[in-house]
């Protein structure tokens, strides 16, 4: 690791002004991508802002029908959250299925969705729900917000501080691991709102997340792992490295996305309350 | 049965310090003055270096020294040596390339060190590090060993035509071609067992220290065998003489093989400690780890097996390429020679056996012994041979395995060894009746209505252990004996303190050795210590590898023993007025027999020292007693694992879903540790089998050069492990052990593979089973339904 400064602003606007004030400054969350990559001397920035002084960046929120998430909310809270759990459980399942416990206690959401990882969990739910990116100065809706491997709308000043999730009807999330890291080999967020179905891949795409249209439309007709029955994607794009070929991917995308769709139609149906969080 | 005694499942008395962080580890201990090392390193596989500015760095902050490869030539220093010679068919001995500490001119694969900073601070070592400007000529690498022959080739060391280090064979070749030539049917398979980076928990680290005043070195390392260490680093390599260096292996966490070898860093770290007069410390990171810590495996075989009409094996073939790496490392050259062909026999009667071994250089990290070392390849080999050979054939594979079975002992093999002991068609029994085979037609219905692929793969291994009768393997080129050797001090209040060539870094000795002692004696394990790992305290030893600590180190401590027994009966002699001749000693208390005379344990050795009794010209005081032993013939562990695998069809993944594990491993002396050896040879076999594999890319850079593309395993890649053993004495050692540590990775890989190649219907399956190569296995082969 090389020397850099560290800064604790207490609120995100001084987060901001350090971000706009020193052009090689990184944010500090969970820093679990962060940090191995300063250790082994392949990032190197000047200034380190570490967000954990910042009061109100955490939290999960149900306001109507949608839950807000804050930015520095850990996996590990989202995944034993009962407000999560009640209304989407789905994005309980994909938090509890980041990394391993330790990852789990430090990593954030904010964090996971600023880095925008082509093999991470989150962004799958994000596209598939049609979440909503809040930042400090704007509202980005998450089909703005994905732009490639490691590339998003954000500027170089703009600080995530939640992300609202829309409550859907019925939502799955199935995920194929590397072996050896556990990320997303392929990992597939199906849900189901009253206006529309969508399907998301994150780990599969070179781009990162994406969406699988000829999957929505064939569960347009009928919500059923059946509907899914022998389809799926063109290999093109499509990652290939030693744990499998792009041929690989494409085929399972269309295995894991059928399964999420059986884990979607197995959930009850989420009737949206308004019941305060238990024992948060 | 003595309450602490062999047999007993006695808690691991270390476990107290080493899981509350009470361990001491090299990386724990600092020395006044310390600096730190950190070694540069080539990024290229294959690369002429043609200079090294290092003026820039030696100024940096906090640099003490930059250190390069010619320094050592200049300072005397001698390349790293293999110490077991292998003589190809053609009688001419192996080509050995030189092997400095630090790269000369060349340097032969990633992670091959460059130069060495020594500086006050680890961090400082690196940034000088960065100012290093090292001009290279990058060169074609080559890195599979099947290619490493080739015409073309790029070579890699001037000695070494082709890359080939030897052409070794073992058997006869034309008996075996009558016995093939003979044949009803004969099997052929293509392997390869697949490279594996060895990944002990703690990193090997190093400290040396210089005492100008004695003159003395001494070098806290992570070693298998401190004294094997020393020895190699005062004779060949001429740092120090033997009475100048002590080197120290304290603490270690794992080492599986790995830690057995001298590393160019420890031998960097004593000569520049020296050179700079200041202690120099050096702890691998994980990424360094997996570039410099000897791999393991890395082979390319074709073998053959030649069945009768009757389906009676008539003989076996094979033919191996190794790959040895960038350098021979200590005892590489053993590994795919005598520690792999000599069990091409298994647990069969095989008349004929031939095998041709070509060891080649690529530009890799070096491949040594890893747990099981050669006999986990032989094992592979045998066991697929026998598997696809009953499903060719249409026989049941236990059947075809029963048939020919070796069944009356001593048995000698065509492939050197003797086995003494053992009833396999026992553990093949057990082994089927606890895995339940005969309800195994029922379990695979069930696991087809899931939609699940299930198969059952039978691996019925051998191994040969206690390694090694010195003059059987000085004759088959080691350079060194394999005995053992141990003392045992009682103290004057009757405390012991057995002092071991054996070396603890996980096995349990603590506790193992502490109960022969206190079932020998008659006393609480709390009274004795078990003292290893220091080439001061302990005079010499062979260290720990080969399962040999409990076969060779403990019959070593017997020997000790007896000796004490036999002196202590004397000094028992004057104390209760008798003849020696009448002294009995048991449950620790020496009785004349027929009396009610007696005196404790303790009291015999506090009047050993006091020395009241007796004149010294009748006696000697004291109670301490040496031993060194040397075993008579190897040992020979085996059993029959079976395995049970599911494979999801749509994905290719593969979920181990039962496995059991018959052992026979002689007397057992502490029966939960061994179990616990199960465990974790099994988990690493099965690691190989589906999970683990190094892989580079045409340059020689090592794709799986973290965990985050390396596969270790995991507690959820498994099921309840079922353990049982099976009992034959070993008759070569007065405790008829056999010796356990290896046994689960020599079998399990064959086991799993077994199993998924019956679960899928198709022999093409490569090691690690993925699910994606086993998914385009399944592709190949249009798919098999669930039955």
């Amino acid at each position: 690791m090389y020397a850099f400064t560290f800064h604790r602003p207490t609120s995100v606007r001084q987060a901001a002004n350090l971000l706009g004030k020193h052009e090689d400054a990184k944010l500090l969350a969970g820093g679990h991508t962060l940090l191995p990559t300063m250790k082994m001397r392949l990032a190197a920035p000047a200034h380190l802002v570490d967000l954990s002084q910042i009061e109100g960046l955490s939290g999960i929120e149900l306001k109507g029908r949608s839950i807000s998430i804050g930015a520095l909310t850990k996996h590990v809270e989202v995944a034993n959250s009962d407000v999560v759990k009640r209304n989407l459980p789905a994005l309980a399942e994909l938090a509890s299925l980041i990394g391993d416990p330790a990852v789990r206690h430090r990593g954030t959401l904010g964090g996971s969705v600023a880095n925008n990882d082509p093999t991470a969990d989150y962004p799958a739910a994000l596209l598939a729900l049609g979440a909503t990116v809040v930042t400090n100065k704007r509202k980005i809706a998450a089909d703005d917000y994905f732009k490639g491997m490691f590339e998003t709308a954000l500027e170089p000043d703009e600080i995530i501080v939640k992300v609202t999730f829309p409550i859907a009807k019925k939502a799955g999330y199935v995920k194929f691991r590397n072996p050896a890291s556990r990320y997303a080999m392929v990992g597939v967020f199906v849900a189901k709102r009253s206006s529309e179905i969508r399907v998301a891949v994150t780990g599969a795409g070179g781009n990162g997340v994406f969406r699988v249209p000829a999957f929505e439309e064939a569960l347009k007709k009928r919500f059923s792992p059946k509907s899914l029955e022998g389809l799926t994607i063109p290999a093109e794009g499509l990652n290939s490295d030693i744990h499998g070929s792009a041929e690989y991917r494409a085929h399972l995308v269309g295995v894991i996305a059928k399964r999420a769709v059986a884990a979607a139609v197995e959930t009850p149906e989420v009737a949206v309350s308004d019941a305060p969080e238990n024992g948060a | 049965m003595h309450a602490t005694g062999i047999g007993a499942s006695v808690r691991r008395k270390e476990d107290q310090r080493f899981i509350t962080g009470q361990g001491h580890y090299t990386d724990d201990i600092n020395r006044p003055g310390q600096t730190h090392a950190y070694f540069l390193r080539s990024p290229h596989a294959h690369a002429k270096i043609k200079n090294i500015d290092s003026q820039e760095a030696a100024s940096a902050p906090g640099v003490v020294a930059v250190l390069t490869g010619p320094q050592l030539a200049t300072d005397k220093i001698g390349n790293l040596i293999c110490g077991w010679m292998i003589h190809s068919k053609d009688g001419t001995p192996m080509k050995m390339a030189p092997h400095p500490a630090l790269a000369v001119g060349k340097a032969c694969h990633v992670g091959d060190a460059v130069a060495v900073i020594i500086a006050e601070t680890l961090a400082q070592a690196k940034d000088a590090s960065e100012k290093i400007k090292i001009d290279y000529e990058v060169l074609t690498a080559v890195v599979d060993p099947a290619k490493a022959q080739a015409k073309g080739a790029p070579q890699i060391h001037e000695i070494a035509a082709d890359n080939t280090i030897y052409q070794w064979h073992l058997g006869d070749p034309k008996a075996a071609e009558a016995a093939f030539a003979s044949a009803h049917h004969v099997t052929k398979i293509d392997l390869i067992n697949n490279r594996l980076v060895p990944n002990a928990l703690e990193p090997r680290a190093a400290l040396a220290e210089y005492d100008s005043g004695t003159d003395q070195l001494t070098l806290w390392n992570t070693s298998q065998n401190p004294h094997v260490a020393r020895l190699v680093i005062a004779a060949f390599v001429g740092m120090a003489p033997e009475h100048k260096l002590r080197v120290i292996a304290p603490d270690v966490g794992g080492g599986f093989g790995s830690k057995i070898f001298i590393y160019p860093e420890e031998v960097v770290c004593l000569w520049a400690a020296r050179k700079v007069n200041r202690p120099v410390k050096w702890t691998s990171d994980r990424s360094e780890a997996f570039l410099t810590d000897a791999h393991g495996r890395d082979h390319v075989t074709h073998a053959e097996m030649a069945f009768s009409a009757e389906g009676r094996i008539l003989g076996l073939r094979a033919k191996t390429v190794a790959n040895l790496g960038a350098y021979m490392s200590t005892f590489s050259s053993s590994v795919p020679t005598y520690l792999y062909a000599t069990l091409l026999s298994g647990q069969y009667d095989i008349p004929q056996i031939y095998c041709e071994v070509d060891a080649v250089y690529t530009n890799t990290v070096p491949v040594d012994a890893y747990r099981g070392a050669g006999r986990p390849e032989a094992t592979f080999v045998v066991e697929r041979l026998v598997e696809v050979g009953a499903r060719e054939l249409g026989l049941d594979p236990a059947d075809l395995r029963k048939r020919n079975f070796i069944k009356s002992f001593p048995h000698q093999t065509p492939v050197i060894m003797a086995y003494d002991v053992g009833d396999y068609g026992a553990t093949l029994k057990k082994a089927m009746d606890v895995a339940d085979v005969k309800g195994f037609g029922k379990r695979r219905r069930e696991s087809a209505r899931h939609g699940k692929l299930r198969g059952l793969g039978y691996s019925a291994y051998i191994e040969a252990c206690g390694i090694a009768p010195s003059q059987a393997v000085g004759s088959l080129g080691a350079g060194v004996g394999l005995w053992e050797s141990a003392e045992v001090r009682v103290n004057p209040t009757g405390s012991v303190e057995v002092l071991t060539g054996s070396h603890a870094h996980g096995q349990g000795h603590e506790t193992t050795f502490a109960q022969l002692v206190s079932e020998r004696l008659g006393i609480p394990m709390d009274n004795i210590s078990i003292v290893h790992g220091d080439t001061d305290k302990v005079q010499f030893g062979m260290g720990t590898y080969g399962s040999r600590s409990g076969a060779v180190g403990m019959s070593a401590i017997v020997k000790a023993l007896d000796k004490v027994e036999a002196k202590a009966k004397k000094v028992a002699a004057y104390m209760l007025e008798a003849a020696e001749a009448d002294i009995v000693f048991q449950d620790g208390k020496f009785t004349v027999a027929g009396t009610d005379k007696s005196a404790a344990f303790a009291d015999v050795a506090l009047n050993a020292y006091v020395a009241h009794k007796f004149t010294g010209a009748e006696l000697e005081p004291g109670l301490k007693e040496g031993a060194f032993y040397d075993p008579t013939n190897f040992t020979f562990p085996a059993g029959c694992h079976i395995c049970e695998v599911e494979v999801d069809p749509e994905t290719g993944n593969t979920e181990v879903v039962a496995w059991t594990a018959v052992d026979d491993f002689g007397v057992l002396i502490n029966p939960m540790i061994v179990e616990g050896q199960v465990h974790g040879g099994i988990a690493q076999g099965v690691g190989q089998a589906l999970l683990e594999g190094a892989v580079y890319d045409a340059n020689g850079q090592l794709l799986t050069g973290s965990f985050m593309d390396y596969c270790m395993p995991r507690a959820e890649n498994f099921p309840t492990f079922r353990v049982e053993t099976t009992e034959t004495k070993c008759p070569s050692n007065p405790l008829g052990i056999k010796g356990c540590g290896e046994a689960g990775s020599i079998a399990a890989p064959v086991a799993v593979i077994n199993a998924i190649t019956d679960a899928i219907g198709s022999e093409d399956v490569i090691m690690p089973a993925t699910p994606s190569s086993v998914w385009q296995t399944l592709q190949r082969i249009g798919g098999r339904k669930a039955a």
